[in-house]
């Protein structure tokens, strides 16, 4: 045999194992989600029925999901916030202080511990009596509200909690080694120009981690458009009156507790091609604005 | 502050906004510590204290008498040792068998050439951006039903694919395959489209004069993979591995889902259902079990942060 086919079979061998996976577990499955979200089906009776684009009609009239649509972008508010708490956080321990090592362990621990104990214990601190927010809130002479019990106060409770989760986590760290890639020499150039800390933060500072920050904010949205189940179902069920239903949320209610399954796929391809558009405008974008060295 | 002139004071004055910046740095830096780190310190503290200390008006700060109690009345309130080998199981044989397809893999794509390998490799791109919910409705379909199929096709009598297995009897160990299995738990997660990617990459970046020296040696593609590309990869190995590791121990909605006998939750799904029961009621059992979920996270973050600090800066610009 040739050297050049046997290469070519170890090649396919190798990635056999991989592939096969693949396969059942990822290729085959988005063409299965796109082909049923075209149909209309519990999971017990057979055949399916065809519905065609029925339940994507369904979708744009189903209000319920336009509110959730509006949960899920509402509650990336925190993505903003948080990612420009972790720069001027950056900026600060950038200062090669000594502890910094050991305050960079601490900020980690919510974002390396964020997972179902979290929101368990997060429920219970936005508990209106007898939570630790409303008594810190009480400190400060303000009477704090219903948090997760109120249609109001649920989203921007889980966004807060968000924050605090994200802030000194991955972001802190890609910024922290960003900061680290720039040049001392222009900090000291502009401070000899007479440049204030103000000033060398937007002239320099910003434009020179506008590559991280940029990653940041897609990478966020795109988790975004796909988050919020985990402490939405853990916290408050959903609620109060559907106020923390994310779509992620409504898909995993439509496919496993009402088995309404080509509903589901259909709206795990609506999300799919949002995501999709976010995706290309970072294409697009990342070629033409970002500050690259 | 004083009008003497001269260049001493100017740079004593200098030397004294400086050691003040520095002070307000750290004051600034210590709240936002106390801010991230106080709500474990509450955590920790509920699990310890009476039950109706807990709903004390103001806060109890520091339990009194400390009830270490707790932490065992949590552990046999529900099967949180079977959670932590479930748990463990699932998160250890994924992480192997996904590191393992995916270096193979990885290796293939970077280094052999064959008919069809990049557009493999664009599929393999493509799906990395396909949500997580498009793809689990007809895995879950496909891990329910299969017990159906297998069983219409080898064992119609025996029906052996959807029988509920037990070791000595008492101890429940799943089904073979289909939901309610470790099967269901590790299989859809052998396997990774992004730990391809990642490993690819890395693997490019190795140079090739190693692998031409050996091959001048009689050395084969395998051991070119195990002995060469292998230990040449150990940051980028690592990394996958923590990353793996740690996304597989916190999963929720797929163990969720694919679980419904209490003996085959996850540590998280166990955690969930037992909030359930216990809300209201005693809140301390609630966060002793919730620490005792934390503490593996802590254990592994605090002996791997170097690695883990290096993986995220790795895989963070390149991803």
């Amino acid at each position: 045999m040739k050297a050049r086919s046997r290469e070519a079979l170890a090649g396919y061998g190798f990635i056999l194992p991989n592939f096969a996976g693949f396969m059942a577990f990822t290729l085959l499955p988005v063409v299965a989600s796109l082909l049923l979200s075209f149909y209309q089906w519990d999971l017990l009776s057979w055949p399916p029925k065809f519905v065609g684009l029925g339940n994507y009609a369904d979708l744009v009239r189903d209000e319920h999901f336009w509110q959730y649509c509006w949960n899920t972008v509402f509650m990336m508010i925190g993505i903003p916030i948080s990612m420009f708490g972790s720069l001027l956080l950056a900026v600060v321990m950038n200062q090669k202080l000594p502890g910094m090592t050991f305050l960079k362990t601490v900020y980690f621990l919510p974002s390396i511990t964020s997972g179902i104990a979290i929101y368990v214990l997060w429920a219970w601190i936005y508990n209106p009596e007898f939570g630790l927010m409303n008594w810190l809130l009480a400190q400060c002479g303000v009477e704090g509200p219903r948090w997760l019990e109120s249609t109001t106060w649920s989203k921007p409770a889980l966004v807060i909690m968000g924050i605090w989760g994200s802030m000194g986590g991955i972001d802190l760290v890609l910024y922290l080694a960003a900061l680290q890639g720039i040049d001392p020499q222009l900090y000291e150039a502009a401070e000899m120009d007479g440049a204030g800390a103000w000033h060398r933060f937007w002239k320099i500072t910003w434009p020179m981690v506008s590559p991280t920050t940029f990653f940041i904010l897609i990478m966020g949205i795109i988790g975004g458009f796909q988050g919020g189940f985990d402490s939405a179902y853990i916290m408050t069920h959903g609620g109060p009156a559907g106020s923390t239903t994310t779509v992620s949320y409504y898909i995993y209610n439509n496919a496993y507790e009402w088995l309404h399954m080509g509903y589901a796929a259909a709206i795990a391809w609506f999300l799919f091609l949002v995501i999709l558009i976010v995706t290309l405008i970072n294409w697009f974008f990342s070629q033409r604005l970002v500050h690259y060295e | 502050m004083s009008d003497r002139a001269g260049p001493g004071t100017e740079q004593e004055r200098a030397r004294r906004m400086r050691r003040l910046r520095i002070l307000g740095t750290y004051v600034v830096l210590a709240v936002l510590g106390v801010t991230m780190a106080f709500p474990f310190y509450w955590m920790l503290t509920m699990g310890l204290k009476e039950p109706q200390a807990a709903y004390r008006h103001p806060p109890q700060w520091i339990p009194s008498p400390v009830k270490w109690s707790n932490f065992a009345a949590a552990w046999e309130a529900a099967p949180f040792g079977r959670a932590y080998v479930n748990s463990l199981i699932a998160a250890l044989l994924v992480t192997a068998g996904q590191v393992f397809t995916s270096s193979l893999a990885a290796y293939a794509f970077s280094r052999l050439r064959f008919k069809g390998r990049d557009t493999l490799f664009f599929c393999y791109l493509a799906t990395m951006m396909v949500p997580g919910a498009v793809t689990m409705i007809p895995v879950f379909i496909l891990i329910a039903k299969i017990p159906v199929i297998l069983n219409a096709v080898f064992s119609p009598a025996s029906e052996i694919f959807s029988a509920n297995f037990y070791v000595l009897h008492e101890f429940y160990a799943g089904r073979l395959v289909g939901l309610d299995s470790y099967f269901a738990l590790i299989a859809p997660g052998l396997f990774s489209a992004y730990g391809t990617f990642m490993l690819r990459q890395y693997f490019l970046t190795i140079p090739r004069d190693y692998e031409e020296a050996a091959k001048i040696d009689g050395c084969s593609l395998w051991g070119i993979y195990w002995r060469i590309i292998l230990p040449l990869s150990g940051p980028a190995l690592t990394t996958l591995t923590i990353f793996t590791f740690m996304g597989c121990w916190k999963s929720f909605m797929w163990p969720l889902i694919a679980t419904h006998s209490e003996e085959m939750k996850t540590l998280p799904v166990l955690l969930q259902a037992f909030q359930g029961r216990y809300v209201g009621s005693d809140l301390t059992l609630l966060m002793a079990a919730s620490v005792i979920v934390l503490v593996p996270i802590l254990v592994i973050f605090v002996i791997g942060q170097k690695h883990f600090m290096q993986g995220i800066r790795m895989g963070g610009l390149k991803g």
